[in-house]
């Protein structure tokens, strides 16, 4: 017997909680509340749902309702489903609003992915769906050492590599700390064994010398590298590298492009589909059985009785007269920022949540090099350069290395006002932007830049934004609201979870609208 | 601070990008930057055209963004205001992003432009009663 099929069995017999308990004494569910495939036991008896929107929520939805045996089906405002699980190909057209058209013209096999790009090792229900939807992971470098930390500001506008900064900022602050500690200032905090013990640490974390100094030596040169690398025989000799003064590198405020790749959300493994984000809709769609999701379908008016919901639509396509679908149940995953211009019967707190919602500004940006100088001229494979630049920073590719003499990188990944001012130009402009700020990190973009494609999240006629923007008064205050059943319908999607714009948070949100849904019809 | 970013961002995914690019605010970590931007049309083709688009006449798909050309309800300024202050449904809240003289300023372009013609002009002490 599999442990998979030992947890299912558990699960079966003595409720899910109980499975939870299994899997965590045997050291597998980790911290996330998701616990394998969600099992909606007891016939619906023909009932029938109504999604809106083919997102991962809606998908997902679409996937759980219709093998639990309700008559589902699924309305899509664009001539595709995935939503903001999107990769943008060449030959691909981009149609914003206000008519501005974008013709990507990328070589094949290259993408950007201007939505979600990266995934973490502990969004677990996305990872299931990837591995049962046969959809193949690689690794994406969130935390390159040879990637630079960029400020226009500090070292004449000079970037300074990852290992530099993160290799003085740790010797400097152990020096620091050392000192405090030799000089007993820590006396009242640590006692005598821990300060012996911490002055051990520091020297072996800070890379610091006998005398607890961070200074040039061979062991700080093999932590923040080399001025020549050490070579063979005859040849070269090391050349070690000086360090940044304490002052020189607070003041750069290069410290500040560690953290990422060091918060929950960024740690290392970070996951990629091979191929690019919207193999996931993909998976999701070719598990579906054909026609269940109507593409082309703008909501227009929701109503609902006690008996089930009746949703007006248009098909933007072919125009003609207004049409009904009906069904006794609905998931509703359209975003709030759209959701707030549908008339709606549904109750005041449901409306008022909706209403309560904005989305954040976002701005990507993929560019296509006529060669791979990233990693020819400067070895950098894959990862994030960061830099104060509007552009915020710049990704590498994490595969292909040494294949391709082309290469796509993301030339942009900003929000708040960078992401705005961004947004509000054409995609020209936008274009010229990147390549005059990303010149500034690498001059070669002047003369290797061929092509790109840029979105600007707030021009995207599907969902009018990035993500939904909760303050956590207004999460106190609406949340609840948004997610709880009104009448015959429920919201799912990021924005009605607490992962915000991650595609775990759409996944988990519509796997718990289904579980409330499906309890509710059982007992109705 | 970063805890007030936070609540502003309000999303965990974008503290991080925050914390990451927050040297750009030269005045130390975790503080969140405004717009740069000064003046009514700067303003207007800095923030509002991604929407409101180059010409006011707004969009859609989905959904729409409303055109701020000809708007009638542009005659009171104090609607205006508090929309661009507080932000109002799918619209984001400004205040917190902008100074008084730049709501003022931006209000004011939009109210004399686009075949709006109000000629009672905002004062940033006005935005300053609003907020």
């Amino acid at each position: 017997m599999s442990r998979r099929s030992l947890f299912k069995m558990i699960g079966m017999a003595a409720g899910s909680a109980a499975m939870y308990q299994a899997m965590t004494d045997l050291g597998f569910a980790g911290e996330s509340g998701y616990s394998g495939p969600v099992n909606l036991q007891g016939d619906p008896k023909g009932a029938s749902v109504l999604i809106l929107g083919a997102g991962l929520a809606g998908l997902t939805a679409a996937l759980e309702l219709s093998r639990a045996g309700y008559k589902v089906q699924v309305l899509e405002y664009q001539h595709k489903a995935g939503g903001r699980n999107i990769s943008i190909r060449g030959g691909d057209t981009v149609n914003e609003l206000g008519g501005f058209t974008q013709h990507c013209q990328f070589d094949p096999g290259f993408y950007v992915n201007p939505g979600p790009m990266r995934i973490p090792y502990h969004h677990v229900a996305l990872l299931d769906y990837c591995k049962r939807l046969n959809v193949v992971l690689e690794s994406f470098s969130i935390i390159n050492y040879n990637a630079m930390i960029h400020n226009t500001k500090a070292f004449g506008g000079k970037p300074r590599r990852y290992r530099e900064v993160e290799s003085d900022f740790r010797g400097h602050v152990s020096e620091l700390l050392a000192k405090c500690t030799s000089q007993g200032k820590l006396d009242q905090a640590v006692t005598k064994d821990d300060a012996d013990m911490l002055m051990t640490a520091l020297r072996s974390w800070g890379a610091l010398d006998k005398n607890y100094e961070y200074k040039k030596s061979g062991n700080v040169s093999n932590h923040r590298g080399y001025d020549v690398d050490p070579g063979g025989g005859l040849s070269w000799q090391p050349t070690d590298s000086e360090p940044m003064t304490m002052s020189e590198l607070l003041q750069s405020q290069l410290w500040s492009g560690l953290l990422t790749g060091h918060e929950y959300e960024y740690q290392m493994t970070m996951f990629q589909p091979v191929g690019g984000m919207d193999r996931i809709s993909a998976g999701f769609v070719r598990a579906l059985p054909p026609d269940m999701i109507k593409y082309n379908c703008k909501v227009t008016e929701v109503k609902q009785d006690a008996k089930g919901v009746a949703v007006s639509y248009v098909d933007t396509q072919k125009g003609g007269a207004v049409q009904t679908a009906t069904a006794n149940w609905c998931v509703n995953t359209i975003p709030t920022t759209i959701l707030s211009q549908v008339p709606m019967q549904i109750g005041a707190p449901l409306k008022n949540a909706i209403n309560s919602l904005s989305y954040s500004a976002g701005f990507k940006a993929g560019l296509q090099m006529k060669r791979r100088w990233w990693e020819d001229d400067y070895r950098i494979y894959g990862g994030i350069s960061y830099t104060d630049q509007p552009i915020a920073l710049i990704s590498y590719p994490s595969t292909q290395y040494m294949t391709e003499k082309k290469g796509v990188i993301l030339g942009a990944y900003t929000f708040g006002p960078h992401a705005f001012e961004l947004t509000s130009m054409t995609p020209e402009e936008r274009m010229a932007k990147c390549i005059e700020y990303g010149a500034n990190i690498h001059p070669e973009y002047r003369t290797e830049f061929e092509t790109g494609v840029s979105v600007g999240w707030h021009r995207m006629p599907f969902t009018l934004g990035c993500f939904a923007q909760w303050s956590e008064d207004n999460r106190a205050k609406n949340y609840d609201a948004l997610c709880a059943i009104d009448g015959r319908m429920v919201l799912a999607g990021e924005h009605a979870s607490h992962l915000g714009a991650w595609q775990e948070g759409a996944i988990v949100s519509a796997l718990d609208a289904i579980k409330r849904l499906h309890q509710r019809v059982m007992t109705a | 601070m970063m805890k007030k970013i936070v609540a502003i961002t309000g999303s965990l995914l974008i503290a991080g990008l925050f914390s990451s690019t927050a040297f750009a605010q030269g005045s130390g970590a975790g503080r969140f930057r405004g717009f740069e931007e000064q003046g009514g049309e700067a303003l207007y083709k800095g923030i509002c055209q991604g929407c409101h688009m180059p010409n006011a006449q707004g969009a859609v798909g989905a959904g729409m963004y409303p055109a701020l050309a000809k708007n009638p309800k542009l005659e009171v300024a104090g609607y205006p205001i508090a929309v661009v202050v507080n932000g109002q449904k799918a619209m984001p809240a400004f205040g917190s992003m902008l100074s008084d003289q730049q709501i003022a300023d931006v209000i004011n372009y939009v109210r004399t432009h686009f075949g709006n013609n109000y000629k009672d002009a905002v004062k940033p002490a006005d935005v300053k009663a609003a907020r």
